[in-house]
């Protein structure tokens, strides 16, 4: 056999196939489906509604609602979870299976196998966001209709300029998701043992929460990884008001850079020495 | 020429124990090669060293002149086995795993699926998933994940372990088959018969060091030059055997003579015998089998083991 490259597209698409074999994913799929249901079939069911929150007042007003209600919620303690159901699980998993001895004794270098396994966590992690905010759009403007948003600065916005709003700020989500991947990346990397990273990532999630309630620590509550859930808003003022999406940005990088920088140097270096 | 496998002075310690201690090992082109130990000798370590899973403290191992920890992939190229079990993924099919693997081996791996599946005798449960087979099965598909990348060394730790007779019978016969095709075969066991009927060259280790490597056939000529005798007069027979020149190691018992001797000794004793008018029923020449040797090795102190060994390494 000469030498041959592999190239880390191909043990990336294999990664997703594997994703895609496995129960897992589509609990946390299932999740980012069924929640957004949940709401809908609450909201229909009687005439309450969530009071006091970011565009609370709307759901029944707008379909495009929905969604952000849905993001708003989802912060808590919903994503965090499922994004860390596979985060945490993609490189204990091969340490609990043994599996790990098998693909590193093929043809790929450690670092495609590691870089393709983030790749296939954040695809699963934006996918599932993707798949939370496009049925609570899609039901929202089922029952709701896609009348215009009012801005949280109390402006109307039109249709047009409200999907493309939600769109940015499912992207704003994303980089507080991408951190939280990381960490669960990070823990499933050292700990080798999937149900301690997941559980521990959601742990450190909470814990987040709870130090950004304590008055005490209102210095240090801005670099929180929770609050930069919440950085979506600033693109529902109007006029936009950036700096606190340029602040998650550079806070969620903060949080990732280093746990993946760490959990990679730890991969690269291990011990394969179960299984 | 480029050995296989050429290992000098590994040591892997975990705290206080050394796993593996300065082991060196030579496997040239072509060899069959057996890795022979009691379960914690340090054989799966030294396997996980060879193929890169894992850094050693000290020394360094090169693959057909590749080192695994500096050229990482690369230099697995035409290296293929497992160590332990082989391991796949339940929830694939024994199909899709080998498509997995033969994915991450690039070049035309995927071509080789079925032709694998087959010398593996897969090919009607290729379909089922690996969660539903029986070990000798997972231990059949590992070596079909190994012959995907066309290898020309085959790393094999305990092959047979775990499998019910027919099962061993099989994966012996396929690594047979294996190494008439031209590949060098390292093959790591604690079975004794394993290792000499599959073997042309064995490395005997215990405690982590390697006390015996070289040929199979020499290391079983060490101890040639021993007899048993059976006559029509055994007492008069070892009388004269211990006054025969070149005899030695006389005893007696009730199955007969035993002695050492060279050949021509041993002839004219046979005709002194006859001198005599005594009867030879039997003159058989004694060879200690490999698993005499083994457990001579083996079962000694960690000193006789390390620093004296029965037979220099």
């Amino acid at each position: 056999m000469s030498a041959v490259a592999v190239s880390t597209r191909t043990v990336y698409a294999w990664e997703v196939r594997k994703l895609a074999a496995q129960k897992r994913t589509y609990i946390g799929l299932g999740c980012a489906l069924l929640v957004p249901l949940i709401f809908i079939a609450s909201l229909l069911a009687d005439d309450g509604g969530p009071e006091g929150i970011p565009f609370g007042d709307y759901v029944r007003e707008s379909g495009l609602a929905i969604p952000l209600v849905g993001l708003f919620f989802g912060a808590f303690w919903f994503f965090p979870l499922v994004t860390a159901l596979v985060a945490g699980d993609i490189v204990a998993t091969e340490d609990g299976n043994g599996t790990l001895k098998t693909i590193l004794t093929r043809s790929v270098d450690r670092w495609q196998i590691f870089l393709a396994k983030v790749l296939a966590a954040l695809t699963y992690a934006f996918g599932a966001l993707a798949l939370f905010v496009l049925v609570g759009l899609g039901l929202g403007g089922v029952f709701w209709g896609f009348d215009p948003l009012v801005s949280l600065s109390g402006t109307e916005i039109s249709m047009e300029r409200s999907l493309l709003l939600l769109g940015g700020a499912t992207l704003a989500y994303a980089l507080p998701t991408f951190a939280v991947a990381s960490i669960a990346v990070l823990l499933s990397t050292v700990t080798r043992n999937s149900a301690a990273a997941v559980v521990s990532t959601l742990m450190l999630s909470l814990i987040m929460q709870l130090l950004g309630i304590v008055s005490a620590l209102e210095a240090i509550q801005p670099y929180l990884l929770p609050r930069q859930f919440n950085a979506w808003q600033g693109l529902l003022r109007d006029p936009i008001d950036w700096a606190p999406i340029l602040r998650a940005a550079w806070v969620s990088a903060l949080y990732a850079v280093p746990a993946l920088l760490w959990a990679f140097i730890h991969f690269l270096r291990r011990d394969v020495a179960g299984g | 020429m480029t050995a296989a496998i050429e290992a000098r002075g590994l040591v892997k310690r975990y705290g206080e124990i050394t796993a593996v201690d300065h082991v060196d090992l030579t496997v040239r082109s072509g060899d069959v090669y057996g890795y022979l130990g009691p379960n914690g000798a340090g054989k799966t370590t030294s396997l996980r060293m060879l193929l890169g899973l894992i850094r050693p403290d000290e020394g360094s191992a090169r693959l057909f002149g590749h080192d695994p920890l500096v050229e990482g992939a690369r230099a697995l190229d035409g290296v293929a086995g497992f160590v332990e079990a082989p391991r796949f993924y339940p929830y694939m099919s024994a199909r899709k795993n080998l498509e997995f693997v033969a994915a991450l081996d690039g070049g035309d791996a995927a071509e080789r699926i079925d032709e694998a599946l087959d010398t593996v005798d897969l090919t009607k449960r290729q379909h089922d998933k690996v969660r539903g087979y029986s070990h000798g099965m997972k231990q059949r598909l590992g070596i079909a994940g190994a012959l995907l990348r066309d290898p020309k060394l085959l790393l094999l730790d305990e092959p047979t372990t775990g499998l019910d007779p027919a099962g061993m019978r099989d994966m012996r016969a396929l690594v047979h088959r294996l190494a008439e095709d031209g590949l060098t075969v390292l093959l790591s066991s604690h079975l004794m018969s394993e290792v000499e009927d599959l073997c042309d060259r064995v490395a005997i280790v215990t405690r982590g060091r390697v006390v015996y490597e070289g040929a199979l056939d020499e290391l079983i000529a060490t101890t040639a030059g021993r007899y048993d005798l059976r006559t029509t007069n055994d007492a008069e027979a070892a009388m004269i055997a211990r006054r025969a020149h070149g005899i030695a190691g006389v005893t007696v018992s009730n199955a007969g003579i035993a002695f050492e001797g060279d050949e021509v000794a041993v002839a004219h004793l046979t005709l002194e015998l006859a001198q005599a008018g005594i009867g030879l029923r039997a003159l058989v020449p004694r060879t200690a089998t490999l698993e005499e040797l083994f457990f001579r090795m083996t079962e000694g102190t960690p000193e006789q083991n390390g620093s004296q060994p029965l037979v220099p390494a």
